[in-house]
């Protein structure tokens, strides 16, 4: 009966989403308010809809009701409770089910905050988002309903991918879609000024929080998901240019680069149809992911059950959505009129260069990823794409961008003086010679690239603190007023400096952690003692544990340094019998500096069993950083120009707009 | 039209191109086997051993009885999660699993093979791809299944989960014995 509840409401949005897409639409033409008025009752009933077929799934899956298929294939009885919840979008129908309800909430965000855009806007905005869902829940209705029953119903379930029975990727997918669903807001928003045919500052002031909503949540789904690849994987890795991974990361680069275009076009009222344009491409990435990872045109790890038929309905999908929006885009931007001219050397030109360098990174992300279908598709052969690709390529991109990171804050908009702020960075400049000729004696006659990523690494963060120092006039005001200074300074300004700083620490981190790894992969026998970066591992032996749907095999490591304990490390091999699958749990000790890392591999039949360890020199401060990244965008987030400043702009705006329409 | 509107449709016939190139994907299954393969006799080639190991692998020691010929790497995902599969096939002595390291470090290929397990009869290393390319390699991992006479009989793409085995690859194995 739940079941069934749940696909009646599912059905049931499908129609709300159908009348949300239509009325409002043809009301903004047509100037009629009472059917404008209907996008935002509508999409909160959406919301509720989905909202609850969504619980009813949860439910199938907590109380296990094999009756349901998809509850069948993906659930057990003796699964902890956390995993009987993540399994409920650990699957294909319930992903896309998820993906709907992320949709529509924020759909039901603009309906509710949106209170002071323009009528006409907000309507086109909505049923943008509507059409979306249409898409969305037609997918899931017709080719991926998770609430198909089965009878006779099997006794119990065959379980989850023991892979994905982790709280590091339970909770990785809702952030990744948080990010991915979070660019239709930007797309709708792009849509709705190509059709009004008018793009100013207040559009962009009120893409832009929703940008930075989206691009947060994206930057911790990718970091959870590369942190799951790391303790799970049991190798020590935290990248490794999956496609899937490339899916994640090539809407995060698009929307970082959206981010910035916004900056231009609220501020300077230029770059609007590039911005308009970077808006449809981060969303076309978000689906273009979808489309990789569901339709099964690209084999990964990741990829879950594929079916022809949803291929082809993501790839209409795709067409109408991506296509639509793009033939749009070519007939009205040429008529959106410029704004603001600038110099080469200004603010508007450093960030048209970060955009560049940004939309080249994600272009050769892009090519590198779907190159091996292209060829394929042509009959030209097949070929691999690997690491040794990407690095070659993404890497000599993202260096330029993070030296210009450092200087762009520092230039003024319009026209800047380039050897005046070189001048202000001497301190940077002094600093990044010390890394770099430090780092690079320490690799002791390698590769000078550490040591050039360092330094680089070294001069954005040294080039953000001074921008701040600046700022605030530190040192060269007294400190009272500093301090007063730092008060009143924006939050936007804030969120950048912990940004730019955050995305220099997780530079070095990479780098560090990928250059001074130490690792030991030896037969060890009980009572054995390594040494490893300074620390003794002593093996004291493996025993056998049950777990609640697996049992595993789970060795014990003291660990000290210069006879003083440090932890004890238990790293496990998990076989679950319910899917015949064995899994590795590295045991993970931070020092916050370094992560000591150990997993166990396989006995030899002699008492001996072969481990490695790691001794990862930063790892931490990688996901640290990321966090840190989310922060600066939370903390840029509660700026008051994006609360309060809107408003005001958008009673002037609603106001201009009425008029005609009493006319 | 202009030379300025023109630029507009720039991302428009950008996005036509791609739109047909993942069309003509959708029509192509992943792990279907590329036609020219299919019945000819295995490419020929002979590989150094991987490092640590004391036999390399030529395709004249692929004659003469039924095998798997098995492409892998460490920088490879999905080939982890196959990997404890082929260890038990060689465990259980069900069919002789030969390997080729693909485009891997030398070095990085022996800890691998040291820490997960080595399965393969032979192994050979392929370091700069170019048998892979005469195998028609494009994604790893990839599972050639070879008959007596050193012929490939079936390819499959993508990590082997354990219902290809009991469903398409063990058969088939049977029926080339038969």
């Amino acid at each position: 009966m739940i079941a069934e509840i749940g696909h009646y409401a599912l059905i049931l949005a499908l129609l709300v989403a159908l009348v949300q897409g239509t009325l409002p639409l043809i009301g903004a033409q047509t100037g009629n308010a009472a059917w404008m008025a209907v996008a935002r009752p509508a999409s909160v009933g959406q919301m509720l809809f989905i909202g609850i077929s969504f619980g009813c799934l949860t439910y199938a899956y907590v109380v296990s009701d094999f009756s349901v298929m998809n509850v069948a294939q993906n659930s057990h009885s003796a699964k902890p409770l956390m995993y009987k919840i993540s399994g409920v979008w650990g699957n294909h129908e319930g992903s896309i089910l998820l993906w709907a309800m992320i949709l529509a909430l924020f759909g039901m965000a603009v309906a509710l905050f949106g209170g002071n855009l323009p009528p006409t806007l907000r309507a086109r905005v909505l049923a943008i988002q509507a059409w979306i869902a249409v898409g969305f829940l037609a997918f899931a209705l017709f080719t991926s309903n998770p609430f198909l029953r089965l009878d006779p119903a099997p006794f119990e379930g065959s379980d989850l991918n023991p892979l994905l029975q982790d709280p590091g990727l339970a909770f990785h997918p809702p952030f990744l879609y948080l990010g991915y669903v979070g660019f239709s807001m930007a797309f709708s928003f792009a849509v709705a000024a190509l059709i009004e045919g008018r793009v100013d500052a207040a559009w962009a002031r009120w893409v832009r929080p929703w940008t930075l909503v989206a691009w947060s949540f994206l930057t911790l789904g990718i970091a959870m998901g590369s942190w799951w690849a790391y303790y799970e994987l049991g190798w020590g890795g935290f990248w490794f240019w999956d496609p899937v991974e490339n899916a994640s990361f090539m809407p995060w680069l698009a929307g970082t680069a959206l981010l910035h275009s916004a900056i231009v076009t609220e501020k300077r009222d230029a770059l609007k149809s590039w911005t308009i344009l970077l808006a449809i491409i981060a969303f076309s990435l978000s689906l273009l992911g979808t489309f990789l990872v569901r339709s099964g045109v690209l084999t990964s790890v990741h990829a879950f059950a594929t079916d022809p038929t949803r291929g082809v309905f993501i790839l209409a999908f795709l067409v109408i959505v991506i296509g639509g929006s793009l033939t749009l885009y070519a007939i009205r931007a040429p008529k959106l009129k410029a704004g603001g001219l600038f110099a080469p050397i200004s603010r508007e030109g450093g960030l048209v260069l970060n955009n560049l360098l940004l939309t080249a990174a994600c272009s050769t992300v892009l090519l590198g990823t779907m190159y091996p279908l292209a060829l394929d598709a042509l009959d030209l052969g097949k070929v691999s794409v690997g690491p040794p690709y990407f690095n070659g390529t993404f890497g000599p991109l993202i260096m330029p961008l993070l030296v210009a990171a450092a200087i762009g804050p520092f230039l003024t908009w319009k026209r800047a003086d380039l050897p005046g702020v070189l001048g202000r960075l001497k301190l940077a400049f002094a600093v990044t010679a010390v890394v770099f000729v430090g780092s690079w004696m320490a690799t002791t006659g390698g590769s000078p690239l550490p040591a050039i990523g360092l330094g680089i690494a070294a001069w954005l963060f040294t080039g953000a603190m001074i921008e701040f120092a600046g700022r605030i006039k530190l040192f060269r005001a007294p400190l009272s007023v500093s301090f007063n200074r730092a008060r009143h300074l924006p939050r936007s300004a804030y969120g950048m400096t912990i940004a730019h700083a955050a995305i220099a620490i997780v530079v070095a981190s990479i780098i560090v952690s990928q250059v001074w790894r130490t690792e030991h992969i030896a037969l060890m026998h009980p009572g054995e003692q390594v040494e490893v970066a300074g620390y003794t591992f002593t093996f004291k032996g493996v025993r056998d544990l049950a777990g609640p749907n697996y049992s595993a095999q789970r060795a014990e490591f003291v660990v000290t340094r210069d006879g003083e304990p440090i932890t004890r490390l238990f790293p496990e091999k998990r076989t679950y019998p319910s899917q015949d699958m064995t899994t590795t749990e590295a045991a993970i000790h931070t020092t916050w500096l370094a992560d000591l890392y150990a997993v166990i591999g396989d006995p030899d039949g002699e008492g001996g069993w072969s481990v490695r360890i790691y001794h990862n020199p930063l790892v931490p401060w990688i996901w640290l950083g990321a966090i840190m990244i989310v922060v600066g965008g939370a903390v840029s987030l509660t700026d008051r120009r994006l609360r309060v400043g809107a408003p005001r702009r958008a009673r002037a705006a609603a106001g201009a707009d009425a008029k005609p329409q009493t006319a | 039209m202009s030379a300025v509107q023109l630029r507009y449709m720039l991302p428009l016939s950008l996005f036509v191109v791609l739109a047909v190139g993942l069309g003509v994907g959708l029509t192509r299954d992943p792990s279907q086997i590329p036609s020219v393969l299919i019945d000819q006799d295995v490419p020929r080639f002979s590989l150094g051993p991987v490092e640590g190991r004391a036999r390399g692998l030529a395709s004249a020691d692929l004659e003469g009885e039924v095998r798997l010929v098995n492409f892998f790497a460490s920088w490879c995902v999905a080939c982890r999660v196959e990997h404890p599969l082929l260890n038990r096939l060689t465990e259980d002595g069900t069919v002789p699993v030969y390997g080729i390291n693909y485009k891997d470090e030398p070095h990085d290929a022996r800890r691998w093979l040291d820490r997960m397990g080595d399965p393969y009869v032979r192994s050979g290393a392929d370091h700069d791809g170019r048998v892979g390319i005469d195998w028609g390699v494009y994604g790893l991992p990839e599972t050639f299944i070879i008959d007596r006479n050193g012929r490939i009989v079936y390819k499959h793409i993508g990590p082997i989960r354990p219902e290809d085995l009991e469903q398409t690859i063990l058969p088939l194995i049977e029926e080339l014995r038969g």
